[in-house]
Order: structure tokens, then sequence, then C-alpha cells
């Protein structure tokens, strides 16, 4: 069954979805969505130096995604420019040298519109292995880190004042992320990774009572849009990584309407006491 | 009242001489006060003096770039933040905040839920709370950790004034049946719990300490307050020897100006007959330092 190709693309994609999900929902809590995006564009740094330098390309796209990270906590510490402004610098700078990389490199024939959106063709069964296996250490991983990640997302003094490492917890997020980038790459494609963290966690909050249930049903979303998207992508012959968050958009637009909404508690306070 | 505090009792925390500095300027200098099991500490001061700074360096969240602070070993920590702000993204009800930093029984969460009188919005999300109730609910999840140390950093901001003198009411009461000790961060310059043992007056460093007055005692402050808040807050008296001007320059009591008001400072202090000239109520850190002369010692005495 593995020999099919679109067989393939769906154990893969809702493998990424499921450790998408509760990542994604820490991205949108922690409102790190456009760190995420940095992290990704340079991606394509790590994919042209895998080619120059003839690396495994998930542990370069892994490296340099990680070592993105990293520079943005340093230059975060000297504190000469917004955050805001380092991602722009960080997240462009990156995908162009990428690019430039890649357009000097005329002995290779690279297909930049499958790194850059997705190709459903290109799984293949080791991929399979990379993203279960992959998966399974991030779901565990996140898993052991949930209470300090959790509490040092609320405040991260609190989480230090009270026993648990925030600053290690960052790194190790961090860290996941670029697994997971590094992963989810060659099926969303690098400039549509962010959605998969986002746009399913977002979908998941409204039906969310605690933390726990919407990093469970983000990744339920999340397969959900892979599976719609890929068949979409094989109906219409659509690259695989816009069908996919064409459909999650789909179901978070779904998750807007009004429909079995819980009727809005109109004598609860409207203040929510300066902490917003 | 239970007297915590025997002679041979480790403090908790024992912050000696400390100072943290942020971008080349000193946030807080020459802070000396140690806080014991059972004993209640207030910082007061202005906006900007450093209680925050003081109360984090205290329990470890930031290093002190001079002097040092010890901890005992293995201490449980229970912290209330001056500013807490949970993003509406994340679904966080009051009960799943209780256990936001370590397990706890079912049970335990509803004695300390009930004890700040919360216990009815156990349910609720975090971010559907009036201030007050967020801050009982934050107060409750610190003490349902059973500390050692329960650090509250303007605890009763947002609450009326009835509910401030309820929760004074409560910190005491946790005292008295726990024996923790306390930090308290007043947000009033002049009125404090009235059970506190010490009040530590900062300015950028310690400009007095002492103990507050119980209103209790004078009629005008008891009607001013009515019975109940009597016995519960306190006047804190503040006996300075030396102004902050505007400009941040420091003016002392034998009308000298200098840059700073630290140790170390090269000031009058180097001048011996002028040093105490004050109050026994005042504690500069730099008298500590320089003279070691030890408030808490002579006051007990």
């Amino acid at each position: 069954m593995l020999d099919d190709f679109f067989v393939r693309a769906l154990i893969a994609g809702i493998g990424i979805a499921v450790m998408a999900g509760p990542l994604g929902c820490f991205v949108i809590w922690r409102r790190m969505a456009y760190f995420g995006d940095t992290m990704a564009h340079s991606a394509l740094l790590g994919v042209a130096l895998s080619l120059l330098l003839e690396l495994n390309l998930m542990l370069s796209v892994f490296i340099v995604a990680a070592v993105v990270s990293v520079l943005l906590l340093f230059l975060q510490r000297r504190g000469a420019l917004s955050t805001d402004a380092l991602l722009g610098i960080l997240s462009h700078s990156a995908l162009s040298f990428g690019l430039v990389i890649v357009a000097f490199m005329t002995w290779v024939r690279i297909d930049l519109v499958g790194f850059l959106f997705g190709d459903i063709l290109a799984v293949s069964e080791s991929d399979i292995d990379i993203i279960w296996g992959g998966g399974i250490l991030v779901i565990f991983a996140i898993v052991y880190l949930w209470r300090p990640l959790l509490a040092s997302t609320v405040n991260p003094e609190l989480a230090e004042a009270e026993g648990l490492k925030p600053e290690r917890t960052r790194l190790f997020f961090m860290l996941l992320m670029a697994l997971v980038i590094a992963i989810a790459m060659k099926i969303v494609g690098i400039l549509l990774i962010t959605s998969l963290l986002i746009i399913p966690a977002a979908t998941a909050r409204r039906f969310s009572t605690s933390p726990e249930v919407m990093a469970v049903l983000a990744s339920v979303i999340g397969a959900l849009a892979v599976t719609g998207g890929l068949f979409g992508s094989l109906h219409w012959d659509t690259p695989s990584g816009p069908s996919i968050v064409v459909d999650a958009v789909g179901l978070f637009v779904l998750s807007l309407l009004p429909i079995g909404r819980r009727p809005v508690e109109a004598a609860h306070h409207s203040t929510p006491g300066g902490h917003h | 009242m239970l007297n915590f505090r025997s002679p041979d009792t480790l403090p908790l925390v024992n912050i000696s001489n400390a100072g943290v500095r942020r971008n080349g300027r000193w946030l807080v200098r020459g802070v000396e006060f140690s806080i014991s099991p059972g004993e209640i500490v207030t910082l007061i001061g202005p906006n900007g003096s450093g209680k925050s700074t003081t109360a984090k360096a205290a329990i470890g969240v930031l290093k002190p770039d001079e002097g040092y602070v010890e901890r005992k070993p293995g201490l449980k920590v229970g912290y209330v933040p001056q500013k807490l702000a949970v993003d509406w993204t994340l679904p966080l009800t009051v009960e799943r905040l209780m256990t936001l930093t370590g397990p706890l029984k079912g049970r335990e969460i509803e004695e300390a839920l009930s004890a700040t009188g919360v216990l009815h919005l156990a349910k609720a999300e975090v971010q559907h709370l009036s201030g007050g109730e967020f801050q009982r609910a934050l107060l409750a999840r610190a003490i349902a950790r059973k500390p050692d140390l329960l650090v509250l950093d303007e605890p009763v901001q947002g609450v009326d004034f009835s509910g401030e003198i309820a929760l004074y009411e409560l910190i005491k009461q946790i005292r008295n049946r726990t024996g923790c000790g306390i930090l308290l961060i007043s947000h009033d310059l002049h009125i404090v719990m009235a059970e506190t043992d010490t009040v530590v007056c900062l300015n950028g460093h310690v400009c007095c300490r002492g103990t507050p007055q119980a209103v209790s005692q004078s009629p005008e402050y008891q009607k001013l307050f009515g019975r109940r808040a009597a016995n519960t807050l306190a006047v804190y008296s503040h006996h300075h020897d030396h102004t902050h001007l505007p400009d941040g320059r420091v003016l002392h009591a034998d009308g000298s100006i200098t840059e700073h008001c630290f140790p170390g400072d090269g000031h009058h202090h180097d001048d011996e007959e002028n040093v105490h000239d004050h109050g026994e109520d005042c504690g500069c850190g730099h008298h500590t330092r320089l003279h070691g002369y030890d408030m808490k010692e002579k006051r007990d005495a």
C-alpha cells in the first residue's frame, strides 16, 4: 500500500499535523507566529547549504533553523532593535541567501516550487519513517515539558520562582520547532509551515475548555485539513501545501460560524481585569 | 499569637548588600533584610523604587549583580506577580490555573479557593474574572502549594477597600496557620498590614526600616478606617535622614548632596561623627554595611 505515493503523502501529512497541533498551540499562546515564520523561511537556506555541502537535507534544515532561533535570542538580548524588526531582517535575509546560493549552483537542478509550497510526490518511505519517528519524539518531548512550557507561557517569572526552568524550556521549545520545520518542509512547503502550526490551533480554541483539550483538538483538526487538502491537491492537481492550508482555513471559518455556540455569558464582567 | 522566630531558626531568605543593575543603571542597591519562618516583611516605596526587583532577587528570578542572596536549600516559594496577563487564546480555568506549576489534590484546590472566596469561580475562565477575582485566584494558587515563603507583589491591587481588609486578614491567617514567611509588596506608602513585623522602605536603596504603628491605638485612625480596618491596617511613619531630589540626587540630613544614595558612595559617611544622627528606625543599607549596624538585633534587644 505504501507504494502508492498518495497514501505515503497522507500518512506523512497526518504525522506532521499530529505533532504540529500542540506545538502550534504554544506558538499562538506565546504570540510567536512571526517567529515561526522566520525559522521556516530560514529552511531554504538550509536546503541550499545541504546541496552545497552535500549534507542530509532534514539535518541541514534543522541546524539552520536552530541556529537562526539562537541568533535571534542573542540579538534580542542586545536590545538594539525591536524583535519585530529583527525577525523581519532574519526571515528575509535567510530566505534570500538561500535563493541566491541556489541560483549560484548552476550544476544542480532543484524544484524550487516544491520546496516553497510542498510536493506530495516527493514523500518516500524513508521520509515516513523519519516523520513518524520524529513525530513520536516531538510528542513525547511536549508531554514531558508540558508543565514548565505552560507555566512559562503564562508567566516566565512565576515559573522561575516556583522552581521550573523557563529559559531551558524555551530553548527546548525552539529545538522542537526547528525539528518540526525540518520534517514538515517537504509536505507543506517552507512558506506555509507556520500556517499548519497556527490555523488548526486557532480553530481548536473555540471548542476547548483547557490547554490540553486544545492541543489534542488542534492535532485532530490539522489531520482533517491535511487529509482534505491532499485529496483536493490530487483531484485538481494543485500544489499540496496551499491545498492543505486552504482546507485548514475552511475549517477555521466554519469554527467562526455561530453554530452551536454557547450563549455569551452576558452577566460576566466585560473587563478582563487588566490581563489581556 | 504564635511566635515562630526563635533565635536558632534559619532565615528563609537572607539578602545581604544586594544590588541589581540593568543597562548600566542600578535598579536597586544596598538591600539588606532577611525573612524568617512566620515573619511578615513588607516592602514599600514609590513607583520605580525597586520593590518588585528586590522581591525577584529574593526568590532568584533575578540574580544580584553585587552582594548576595541566600535561600534556604529546597525553599518552596509561592509567588503572586504584580502583572500577569493570560492571552485570550489560552483556555485556562481557575481550577486549571491552580496546578500550573505543580500537581495538587482536588481537596487542596478546593480549600485554597474557598479560603480566598472564589470557589464558585473554579470553572470560570481566568480572562473573564474581574481584577479582584483574578487576584484572589492567584493568591489561592500560591497558597495551595503550601509554600515556605509566600511572595505577594501588590496582592490587593484592583481589590476594593473591604476586600483589601479581608485579604490582609486571610494573609494573617495563612501565616498563623502554616508558619510560612511572607514578603509583601504594598502599593501604599504609609498604610501597611498590621501584622507586618518589618517594613522596608525602598527608593533605589533601603531608605528606612522599622515596625508599623498599630492604627487601633490611635482613635483618629480608628475613626478614619472603621473598627474592622483598624485591626488589620497599620500606619508606618518614615524616618529618613535624607531626601530624594527630583533630579535623582540625594539631600542628606547634614545638608550635603550626593549623586546617589548607596553604600560605598564615598559621601558624608566617611565622617564618623555624622552617622548616627537619626532615629532607631532608620536602617539605611550603607550604615549596615559600613558600621555593622544591625537594626533588627538592636530593636529586639
